[in-house]
């Protein structure tokens, strides 16, 4: 069997499992949907308390956030198996099957546990996407949908790869660690505003170290037609998302040293 | 001498989830620093919206400095809130180790409420030490002091707070034993906690001052029972409630834990009726 078949296979596994408890199911999603949204409620009441915010109005602001969301939701859905490698995994010796397996590594984690509930994130972010396209008046032609796909699947691949990180991380911790949420829903919440409005230092680690404004900022931008009001140039955003794939191929080095190092709990 | 020998058995309940839950240090610095970045971005956003804003009025029902004020202590109190039942309690429902607790010869709800205490003051302590310590001093040592998190407006206002906050505890604490009994009806508290969670933090004030919020929801914002446990303390910190307004705000605190008190033994003396052991 292929791996992308295998891959499948695993997926529609995890979701008819899901399936089977079509009311916790149903309720985690819609708990998903709701604490997404009222995030958006908070942007929503600074906006209309302040006005713009440095030149920025809403239904921009809004572009940032819905893009975000929904990479995070898909990156979250698929990279489940690396967020509790430690606790469901190393601890219980479940990880020494999966290395067994003739099979890729990543791709059984990926499919391990392919969350319905992420859905709940997802339809918040095409809400706020809907919305952006109203207020600020997005005009979505080939070329923008084509940029704006570039970017879903960068930030995608930027995503997973944090989540690639917390989970080598775990190999040395054999526990999973909330400092990890610092770079996956911490760095929701840094995405969901423009970089322009953040310290110089911040804006650089969101540029070259964990590379979120070159998925979500810059790919923005471009769709927006708007000019960086930092100085650069349209471009970069049409090709700054394939860093998030360059973080994805990194992190999965680190990976494989963590791999190496591992030894079995003996549980 | 009678009262501390009907206190005895919950004090030690208390204590002893305390003391247990100081135990996982590492989660704490964990959530330590996630609350810090977390805070970092906030107060990033507050500036840039304050900084735009040029329309006196627009900011008048807070000032910058609260804003970021409150945003370090919102981040130190984070774990006040009541989103999640006490996994002990849910977990003693489906071992059945719950028959044990049903049988000793003390109030159950009393004891269980003395434990989701004891487990949400262990968590909060040592949280809200590190956050003043970083951003009450590390921040204006590293020289950003217009970051920092500001003292109270006055003594009495400190004083206030702390009253407030014991009583946030308290509110905290009633509303962890409405999810406990949810989840020993439900068996499963997670989609319980995924629902509550965002009306918890957004209704106390956590993710934004309830003041920044519009101001025709105002009224109805403050007299519901989840300001008491962030927004309450808050605006007693800044002095913002002085005086007979200040013993209004710690009377309605107080109102809403002996209603969730009542709401919750009533609720719970009817799960515990319909409530069968599985043996185990």
């Amino acid at each position: 069997m292929g791996s992308l078949a295998l891959f499948f296979r695993l997926v529609r596994a995890s979701i008819g499992g899901q399936a089977r408890y079509p009311a916790s199911a149903l309720m985690l999603t819609v708990g998903q949907f709701l604490g997404t949204g009222i995030e958006v409620i908070v942007v929503w009441a600074l906006f209309h308390r302040f006005g713009d915010v440095q030149g920025w109005r809403i239904g921009e602001v809004a572009l940032f956030y819905g893009l975000v969301n929904c990479m995070f939701a898909l990156a979250d859905a698929l990279g489940r198996g690396f967020d509790v490698l430690g606790t469901e995994f190393l601890r219980t010796g479940a990880f020494d099957r999966l290395l067994l397996r003739p099979r890729p590594l990543a791709l059984q984690l990926m499919g391990n546990d392919f969350r319905i509930s992420r859905a709940g994130r997802l339809l918040q972010g095409l809400a706020v996407v809907v919305f952006a396209t109203q207020q600020a008046g997005i005009e979505w032609t080939a070329a923008t949908v084509a940029i704006a796909l570039f970017a879903l699947a960068g930030g995608i691949a930027l995503f997973l790869g944090i989540l690639v990180l917390q989970g080598t991380l775990s190999f040395w911790t054999v526990e999973s660690l909330e400092i990890a949420n610092v770079l996956t829903y911490g760095g929701v919440q840094a995405a969901q505003y423009p970089l322009a409005l953040y310290a110089r230092w911040f804006r650089r680690v969101l540029t070259f170290v964990v590379p979120l404004a070159c998925v979500a900022y810059y790919p923005a931008l471009a769709i927006l037609g708007k000019a960086d009001p930092l100085g650069a140039p349209a471009w970069v955003g049409i090709v700054s998302p394939a860093t998030g794939f360059v973080f994805l191929a990194a992190a999965f080095g680190v990976w494989r040293l963590g791999v190496r190092r591992y030894a079995s709990t003996g549980s | 001498m009678r009262l501390r020998t009907l206190a005895r058995p919950y004090v030690a309940a208390f204590a002893s989830r305390f003391l247990q839950m100081l135990q996982y240090r590492t989660a704490a610095l964990a959530g330590f620093a996630t609350q810090c970045w977390w805070g970092g971005i906030k107060v990033m956003v507050f500036a840039a919206f304050y900084g735009g804003t040029a329309i006196a009025g627009a900011s008048s029902s807070m000032s910058l400095e609260q804003a970021i004020t409150y945003t370090w202590l919102a981040q130190g109190l984070l774990v006040l809130l009541p989103w999640l039942s006490d996994p002990e309690v849910a977990q003693a429902v489906r071992t059945g180790a719950v028959a044990y607790d049903r049988l000793r010869p003390v109030d159950a709800y009393a004891l269980w409420f003395a434990r989701s205490a004891g487990w949400i003051a262990a968590r909060v302590l040592p949280r809200v030490a590190l956050m003043a310590a970083f951003a009450a001093v590390a921040l204006p040592l590293a020289g950003l002091g217009e970051w920092a998190w500001q003292l109270p407006a006055s003594w009495a206002a400190g004083l206030a707070f702390l009253l407030s906050t014991v009583l946030a505890l308290l509110l905290s604490a009633s509303m962890v034993m409405l999810l406990n009994v949810a989840a020993t009806a439900a068996l499963n508290e997670r989609g319980i906690s995924a629902v509550a969670t965002p009306v918890v933090i957004v209704l106390s004030g956590n993710l934004l001052p309830l003041a920044l919020l519009p101001d025709a929801w105002q009224t109805v914002l403050l007299v519901q029972p989840l300001a008491g446990l962030m927004d309450i303390p808050a605006r007693l910190y800044f002095g913002q409630l002085g005086g007979w307004h200040a013993v209004a705000a710690l009377g309605l605190q107080c109102f809403w834990i002996a209603a969730l008190v009542a709401a919750g033994r009533l609720a719970m003396g009817r799960t515990m009726r319909s409530l069968q052991i599985q043996g185990g």
